[in-house]
């Protein structure tokens, strides 16, 4: 018998599944990248469908119980995210800026010549 | 020999005119002098000070921070085959008499990338200026390797050389320091003149503000260990 929180977490989990296919189908990111996520859902389901599995694994790790692995795992994963994101922005503000760059060079205006002096 | 003077300007309507018509028309050794402004997105009539000081000007559409004007300033400087380019702050900060000191190592060969120091000379200088310097400057030693006693001048100059190889990615405050890191990666030979360093309250609202070096520290750190 499920509890109220595991059915929560069993309609999240498949919805997010459900919004990795959809955005793997329409090519948004990459197949490795599609994966990875499915991986990350799958792991998530198994802990909520099978919960003795996390304790399993945080007996493994030298950890209390199974909720805090969940927890430490999730921190490092959403920290590491967070760096990748940030490098991806930066990318973008260098593509940004190299366009604008261009743009302003191609139209550049030069300082207007002084008129020679007539002899 | 030809220089270029960049001058990276956001919104310095009130004072860019004055910068701009007090800079050098003639230095000893170089036949032909031009000046570069970079306009980096101002929303005030900086551009037309600019156009009124008859100088040339290129302009970035929004607003892209100063790594990002110099280096659009440099780019420009090597479409023209500048054998010089200098870089000139826009608000006031730098004394144009010391360009001819700047440029001299250049033109005598003895210079690849020669940098203005404001703390080579005992002069008046805020003390959070002085901190934040020294921070940057043991930043820059720790990271790169390079001993420097202003890593964050805004007052340099580049040999045809150094302007042809330096290529740094940095677009806020953090480009300074990458300019050196270019500068060793490259072996070009660096050199460090003494300049007045002039600070005045508009000056100052101008400047880098104190909490962002912390974010600039942060972004310089990203690029380093991505």
């Amino acid at each position: 018998m499920l509890t109220t929180i595991q059915i929560v977490l069993l309609i999240f989990i498949i919805f997010a599944i459900s919004r990795v296919y959809l955005r793997a189908k329409e090519k948004v990111f990459s197949t490795k990248t599609a994966i990875f996520w499915y991986f990350v859902w799958l792991a998530g389901l198994i802990g909520v469908l099978l919960p003795k599995t996390t304790t399993k694994l945080a007996g493994f790790f030298g950890v209390g119980r199974g909720v805090d692995v969940i927890v430490y795992v999730a921190l490092a994963l959403l920290f590491y995210l967070v760096f990748r994101v940030y490098v991806m922005i930066e990318d973008i503000r260098h593509e940004i800026t190299y366009l604008i760059r261009d743009i302003a060079l191609k139209n550049s205006s030069k300082a207007k010549q002084r008129p020679k002096k007539s002899k | 020999m030809k220089a270029q003077i960049i001058v990276p300007a956001f919104n310095e309507s009130q004072i860019i005119f004055k910068v701009l018509t007090s800079l050098p028309k003639k230095l000893k050794g170089i036949s032909v002098i031009e000046t570069i402004l970079v306009n980096d997105g101002s929303q005030d009539d900086t551009l037309k000070q600019a156009k009124k000081a008859n100088v040339q000007t290129v302009s970035h559409a929004i607003n892209r921070g100063l790594g990002a004007a110099i280096k659009t300033g440099l780019e420009l400087a090597k479409k023209k085959s500048a054998d010089i380019a200098i870089t000139f702050d826009g608000d006031g900060q730098h004394d144009p008499a010391d360009i001819a000191k700047i440029v001299e190592p250049i033109i005598k060969k003895k210079a690849d990338l020669v940098i203005g120091s404001r703390f080579k000379k005992l002069q008046n200088v805020p003390i959070d200026r002085l901190i934040l310097n020294w921070f940057a400057n043991l930043a820059t030693l720790m990271m790169f390797g390079v001993i420097s006693t202003d890593s964050q001048s805004g007052l340099r100059a580049f040999s045809k050389k150094a302007l042809n190889l330096i290529d740094f990615k940095g677009e806020r405050m953090d480009f300074s320091s990458e300019i050196l890191l270019e500068a060793k990666k490259h072996n070009l030979i660096i050199a460090e003149v003494p300049i007045k360093a002039i600070y005045t309250p508009y000056s100052r609202t101008k400047g880098q503000k104190n909490l962002n070096s912390l974010a600039v520290f942060g972004r310089f750190l990203v690029k380093v260990f991505r």
